[in-house]
């Protein structure tokens, strides 16, 4: 029984975290993240070029601005705004939304796994 | 429609208006000013407070969620379509379609049907308005209302930048109060006319 289970547990543990790398196919990446929230895409109508840190600012602990209407966005940081990334439907609606306003495209799938990777660690 | 005919429907809504909301009339009799002003001014002043939470957690979460009785039932219409809303004024605010549609519903039901006139523009010619979709600050009660307002302490001064910011004036616009005692405009104070 013990020699079993001594056998079966390297086993039952590779399975395990191979189950957690399909769940992630891509390697969510907190610097690529990073990197992504500064970059500035410039408008094709002639508007300032834009990005993430247009609404949300460089700090995301600090609340942000809507850049047209003014209205204070809540700080990003689940450290100091835990219910932020606790609803997938409204991940999904923010990126869909200011990733068209922001680089004129909707995010892939990497790109979106990392700007989430960054935002969990701030 | 001429302004009389306008007036007097709406006198027929005051009449209405005024039984269940005697308490802020007795406010308004303080106010010298409201009685110059008469009951017409009176009415424009209070919209019905937005109360639906779906509206004001989608809408609300980028700017005031305006209150429906601002725009015909007509003008809402054009703003909810999904294309519409996937250029809202220059932003993305695309929805699912479910928020959608119960979005929209609560906008047609909660409209103003007060008057054509609310529609801004040309209603014959939906293109006719700026970029497209209707303004509520394009409608011809809101110009009346908002004319005498000098440009530098609205779109001059950074603290406003647009008359389609409601509240950074208005104290209770938010409550759907645009009473001329909750005029406070940033860097001027009140706003007496």
């Amino acid at each position: 029984m013990k020699r079993q289970l001594a056998t079966a547990l390297p086993t039952v543990l590779f399975s395990a975290s191979m189950l957690i790398l399909s769940a992630t196919p891509w390697a969510a990446d907190p610097a690529a993240g990073a990197a992504g929230w500064l970059k500035e895409y410039p408008q094709a109508d002639g508007s300032k070029p834009r990005s993430c840190t247009t609404c949300h600012g460089r700090d995301l602990t600090q609340p942000g601005q809507h850049a047209n209407t003014g209205k204070v966005i809540e700080p990003l940081a689940p450290s100091v705004n835990p219910q932020r990334l606790t609803d997938a439907a409204k991940i999904e609606k923010w990126l869909r939304r200011n990733c068209r306003w922001t680089i004129g495209r909707e995010c892939t799938a990497d790109e979106k796994a990392d700007f989430i990777a960054y935002i969990k660690t701030q | 429609m001429s302004p009389y005919r306008f007036k007097s429907v709406l006198t027929l809504l005051v009449t209405g208006t005024l039984a269940v909301s005697s308490a802020h009339l007795a406010f308004a009799d303080d106010d010298d000013d409201d009685h110059e002003r008469g009951k017409d001014d009176w009415f424009e002043s209070r919209q019905a407070p937005v109360v639906n939470a779906t509206y004001s957690e989608e809408c609300g979460s980028c700017h005031m969620a305006y209150q429906p009785g601002l725009l015909p039932p007509q003008a809402w219409a054009r703003i909810m379509t999904s294309d519409a809303l996937i250029d809202h004024y220059g932003d993305d605010a695309s929805l699912s379609e479910e928020l959608r549609a119960e979005i929209s519903a609560f906008l047609a039901a909660n409209a103003t049907n007060v008057s054509q006139q609310m529609i801004p523009g040309d209603a014959s010619n939906p293109g006719a308005t700026s970029g497209g979709l209707p303004r509520i600050t394009a409608s011809a009660e809101f110009k009346d209302e908002h004319d005498e307002i000098p440009a530098r302490l609205v779109t001059g001064n950074p603290e406003v930048n647009s008359f389609s910011q409601c509240n950074a004036c208005h104290q209770k616009a938010a409550e759907g109060n645009y009473d001329e005692r909750w005029i406070d405009i940033p860097g001027h104070g009140p706003w007496r006319d």
